[in-house]
């Protein structure tokens, strides 16, 4: 997919994610937005996937692994715009009987959804699970997980971030959304921050630092960590430089959007700023 | 009183390994992971059969949990294993996200369990694991009571589809049961017929309500002894027939009273047959340091104390 196709596809997935959380009245826009671009070249460029072969365990295919649940809207409109399930149902998020929890689940079967998540730090261990039977069973395909940067205050993180490394799982390609922020505030005034780059080094992972939102940089990203976990036997890292909210101007580069829903205003004035390029659900 | 006969004492824990041994062969699907406890856990001749089967998790419990998770979506049959608390208390959110939500094929295999952990004292002897795992909805909660019995229902754990807890301890006790006899999901065995009282056990107060059950019988009371292995799925006909023959019923556990058999029973026979019960388990205790035999008698939980229950209950 070009690169212009991507950008197209990345404004209407954000369309999707302001109507779906406006209309749901509640959710999380803010990391939702952060990681678009990178979820956007992920489905539709990086991925060796196909929505009408899927199944659950990922044989033959690559695999996604959502390791902080709350963007779910995200990862549902890529998996809607995939082909994964019709759109109609994003409409549905967070409603009673939605196939769209509020955080991912695989109890209802919506297809594309490998596990659940939403208590946090747990997805690198799972990722590293699918990984190591990957490796097993002789399939050459990857596991890719997302975490925020807040997430890794979670001590599981790296737990998870050892065993990858101890069991050489070269397949395995984590990305972190390196917004800055999370519910409370910035992550360094929380309670994490600091060289992000170095602590996953320190873990044994490859590492590359890239800009999240510039797509010719997000598929050069992951052309690297490929390469280098091929010919390293060694889990990477993408450290992915975002901002909370980008896209919308009023919605960008602070943590108060983390987990709040926008007006029926603020949705007009955030829809006036992202173009419809592949029609609304 | 039907007799049982001790083949000599055997750790449950050894009866997983065999067990465990056993499901690798049958199944090549089937892993094993540890926190670094494979030789507590009686994990190495799996380990030694099946190198690339073994995956060492080193000292982090609530990795290995979701490892696992990742192993059982991808079609393997992941047992992971430690001591009872580590693997219940430490990874109770894990375990609820990764393997209990989404009915993944996870077995816990729980070692050291109860009071009778021993000398390591009340950080390591855990007293309410039954309870944390009955609370989750599609955990399978099973607590055989000796190394045969034990090794069967690993079987029977790696064959189902979803997840299982399986608890078993560390010291040597009686082994009594037939080895060949498979281990059914959601039964109550019932071990001895009797019709004064019945005696609802798990694990290894199962024996110990045996030995009970005999010491009774010389003064006149018949004890039925039921062996509630499947704590979840409970069996509630064998369980409700029993309560309706003998009208009295004392729930025997190496557990405290809160979540675990006892309350379980209770609520089925509240329901069912409104039955006069007593308990027989730590109460509302930790543990302490201690021998096993030391333990099970100042916790009243060996023979004299479950036949002293019942007596105090059919007065």
């Amino acid at each position: 997919m070009s690169i212009q196709t991507l950008q197209k596809t990345a404004s209407q997935v954000r369309r999707d994610i302001i109507r779906m959380v406006t209309a749901a009245g509640s959710g999380h826009p803010g990391g939702s937005m952060s990681t678009t671009d990178i979820l956007t070249a992920l489905y539709f460029s990086v991925m060796d996937h196909d929505p009408k072969t899927w199944t659950r365990d990922g044989k033959g295919q690559d695999q996604f692994i959502l390791s902080a649940g709350h963007l779910a809207p995200v990862y549902y409109s890529v998996l809607a715009r995939s082909g994964y399930f019709p759109l109609a149902e994003l409409g549905t998020l967070r409603r009673m009987g939605s196939l769209l929890q509020g955080h991912p689940s695989v109890r209802r079967g919506l297809k594309g959804i490998t596990q659940a998540s939403g208590s946090l730090g747990q997805g690198v261990s799972v990722a590293a699970g699918l990984a190591l039977a990957k490796k097993l069973d002789g399939d050459p395909h990857r596991v890719y997980v997302l975490c925020g940067d807040g997430e890794l205050e979670e001590g599981q993180i790296w737990e998870g971030a050892e065993f990858a490394t101890h069991h050489k799982l070269g397949n395995l390609i984590g990305m972190t959304d390196w917004n800055g922020q999370q519910i409370d505030g910035s992550v360094e005034s929380v309670c994490g921050g600091g060289d992000l780059e170095k602590k996953w080094q320190a873990f044994g992972w490859n590492t590359i630092v890239a800009d999240g939102h510039d797509f010719s940089a997000i598929l050069d990203a992951f052309d690297k960590a490929k390469a280098l976990g091929a010919e390293t036997s060694r889990p990477s890292m993408i450290l992915f430089k975002t901002d909370m909210g980008h896209g919308v101007d009023f919605m960008a580069g602070t943590h108060k959007w983390h987990g709040k829903a926008p007006s029926a205003e603020q949705c007009q004035a955030a829809l006036a700023q992202l173009e419809e390029t592949l029609g609304d659900f | 009183m039907k007799k049982y006969t001790d083949t000599g004492k055997k750790d449950t824990r050894s009866g997983f390994g065999a067990g465990l041994l056993q499901a690798g062969k049958a199944d090549s699907r089937v892993v094993a992971l540890t926190a670094d406890l494979k030789g507590s856990l009686k994990m190495d001749a799996f380990a030694d059969e099946f190198p690339n089967r073994f995956i060492q998790c080193g000292i982090a419990e609530s990795n290995m949990v979701g490892a696992a998770a990742g192993l059982a979506i991808a079609g393997k049959i992941p047992f992971i294993g430690s001591f009872a608390e580590f693997v219940t208390g430490r990874v109770y959110d894990q375990l609820r996200q990764e393997v209990a939500y989404g009915k993944t094929n996870v077995k816990i295999a729980s070692s050291h369990a109860g009071i009778t952990l021993g000398e390591d004292g009340a950080t390591h002897q855990t007293m309410e694991d039954i309870a944390l795992m009955r609370a989750l909805p599609e955990m399978v909660v099973l607590v055989p009571c000796d190394y045969n019995q034990t090794a069967q229902a690993t079987i029977a754990a790696a064959k189902y589809n979803g997840p299982v807890y399986l608890r078993f301890g560390r010291p040597s006790v009686p082994n009594f049961t037939d080895p060949d006899q498979p281990f059914e999901i959601g039964k109550a065995y019932v071990l001895n017929e009797g019709k004064d009282v019945t005696i609802f056990a798990c694990g290894h107060t199962v024996w110990e309500s045996l030995l009970a059950a005999e010491a009774l019988e010389a003064e006149g009371i018949s004890a039925e002894v039921i062996n509630v292995a499947s704590v979840k799925p409970l069996d509630e006909e064998t369980i409700v027939a029993s309560a309706k023959k003998t009208g009295k019923a004392i729930v025997a556990e190496e557990h405290n009273m809160a979540g675990g058999l006892g309350e379980a029973i209770s609520g089925v026979l509240a329901a069912e047959c409104p039955t006069r019960l007593g308990f027989v388990n730590g109460a509302d205790r930790f543990g302490q340091s201690g021998t096993p035999s030391e333990l099970m008698k100042a916790y009243g939980l060996d023979a004299v104390g479950i036949a002293a229950a019942v007596k105090k209950l059919v007065r």
